[in-house]
């Protein structure tokens, strides 16, 4: 058992504990701790009537403000609607060829359209919309199914070669290395480079230009600038999707090429397709 | 102060103090943890949820063994900003089949629980073939490698039981099917109606576009399932959460 005295000069008693003739005295905590620990617990009573707490058999008690997260989240959200929902009427409802002379719907549609393409487009056709390999860029004037702000809002709504929107744009260009032989694929990728521009082997060329008559123009068009109603890529630009060196020209006519886009109709709103149609449209490319 | 002066006696017999000090924090515990267990909203019930086929649980391993928790979380809050960008906020139930949890707790990439049907698979592949190629400023490492893998479903007979033990509710018929499952549900051309039948809304595709099933396509086969099976539409959220 420890000793417990009484310390002569404070009059306050000792713990009993001594340490190399060190005494420590058992004075009580400080009035100011155990006032805010005091305060702490009446604020914790609080806390427990005004908020959901106690678990129940069934559920916990829901507390007298009837906070829910979800409840949070879903009227913010519809506060934020809310705000917006003249303009997203209108942008709804919208003509897009006419939404140019209405400047503060069309500031609206590309600052919502801008939110919209960071969130959902940016991951294939990159943050600044000049795409990649294999993804379009969309800064260009280079459009395969077309470029007027009503076109891009068709191709965002229904996408591409998807299978979940049965008016999906819809192209497949044959996979060549099926019904040519690989040296007729090699004539006729010289003759797609003469068509764009490139270096290429002029006999070559030549014959290859028979067989793209025969087998490209139908699509690619005989002078090979393409068509927009098929979704045929130009062949005389600059512009490639999958590069334009001998090599990738002769993997795309050999295995064809080509991307998915998903139907954003399925996705998003009426007056966020349009807004992000907007947006790209006036990323510089749009007709 | 009669009443403040009894904590000598806790204080004074190490055993009686070890023993109060248990029972306070066993109160933290009954009020905190054990309803988790009885409360029937602690999992609220939603349609769609099922367990994962064959070939999306092995794409989860891969998920876990690449530590891919440890920079992308499958957990929507509910706040505005992230329901706007990800979608619907996470359900409870959307983890049930976990085991463990992929919650995760940092976000360096984006939140993926929402990731499914969002892009295409051949995105997935570039993605993971080489992250920079689709997003530039991305700081991914490449999982080229995945698709060199082949696998064939040897063990995961094994792996649907042992989920099974834990709760999972794996019937007979889809762990005696379970290697069949999980090769023909990366190949389009195979017969996979009984599949789709045992696991409904399961993508079924060859996802690496390469003949052969490669931890590519385990690991995109789950990525293109996450969050898309409750259906939203039947769902009416409880608002006491």
């Amino acid at each position: 058992m420890t000793k417990h005295e009484t310390d002569e000069a404070t009059g306050v008693d000792t713990t009993g504990h001594e340490w190399d003739g060190i005494k420590e005295l058992n004075n009580p905590l400080p009035r100011w701790w155990l006032w805010c620990l005091y305060l702490t617990i009446i604020w914790g009573i609080g806390y427990m009537i005004a908020y959901p707490a106690w678990p129940m058999i069934s559920g916990a008690t829901k507390g007298v403000l009837g906070y829910s997260t979800r409840g949070e989240v879903a009227a913010e959200i519809s506060r934020f609607e809310q705000q917006n929902a003249d303009l997203r009427e209108s942008l709804t409802q919208v003509d897009l060829s006419l939404l140019k002379d209405d400047p503060d719907l069309q500031r609206f549609a590309y600052a919502n359209g801008a939110a919209v393409f960071r969130t959902n487009c940016s991951q294939c056709h990159g943050s600044g919309a000049a795409g990649g390999l294999g993804y379009p860029n969309l800064l260009d004037d280079d459009w395969l199914w077309g470029g007027a702000i009503q076109d891009i809002a068709y191709s965002i709504d229904h996408g591409i070669r998807n299978e979940t929107d049965a008016d999906a744009h819809w192209s497949q260009m044959p996979a060549y290395g099926e019904v040519l032989s690989s040296d007729e694929i090699d004539s006729a990728v010289q003759y797609v480079l003469q068509l764009s521009g490139g270096e290429f082997d002029v006999e070559m060329a030549s014959a290859g230009a028979v067989i793209f008559e025969e087998q490209c123009s139908a699509c690619h068009g005989a002078d090979g600038k393409g068509s927009r109603d098929v979704g045929a890529p130009n062949l005389t630009d600059a512009i490639w999707l999958y590069g334009s060196d001998t090599a990738a020209l002769t993997e795309t006519v050999t295995n064809a090429r080509f991307g998915v886009m998903p139907a954003w109709g399925q996705r998003l709103t009426r007056s966020d397709i349009n807004a992000v149609a907007a947006y790209v449209h006036g990323l510089g490319g749009g007709e | 102060m009669g009443f403040l002066d009894k904590h000598q006696i806790l204080e004074r017999s190490p055993t009686l103090l070890l023993v109060a000090t248990f029972a306070v924090v066993s109160v933290g515990g009954i009020v905190e943890i054990a309803p988790l267990f009885y409360l029937e909203n602690t999992i609220e019930k939603v349609e769609g949820m099922r367990p994962y086929s064959p070939l999306e649980l092995t794409g989860r391993d891969i998920y876990v063994r690449e530590g891919c928790y440890t920079c992308h979380s499958q957990m929507i809050r509910p706040m505005r900003d992230e329901v706007e960008r990800y979608g619907h906020y996470s359900l409870a139930a959307e983890s049930m089949y976990d085991h463990p949890f992929q919650w995760g707790s940092k976000r360096t990439g984006p939140d993926v629980a929402r990731v499914g049907g969002r892009y295409s698979d051949a995105w997935h592949v570039d993605h993971l073939n080489d992250p920079q190629s689709v997003v530039p400023e991305s700081i991914m490492p490449k999982y080229a490698f995945l698709g060199r893998t082949p696998i064939d479903g040897e063990f995961v007979q094994d792996l649907l039981e042992t989920h099974r033990i834990v709760g999972v509710p794996y019937t007979d018929e889809m762990i005696a099917n379970a290697q069949a499952d999980f090769i023909v549900q990366a190949d389009p051309d195979g017969d996979w109606d009984a599949m789709v039948e045992r696991y409904p809304k399961a993508v079924v595709s060859n996802f690496d576009s390469a003949p052969g099933v490669t931890e590519m396509d385990a690991l995109v086969a789950y990525l293109q399932m996450l969050g898309t099976l409750v259906d939203f539409s039947t769902f009416t959220p409880d608002e006491s959460r």
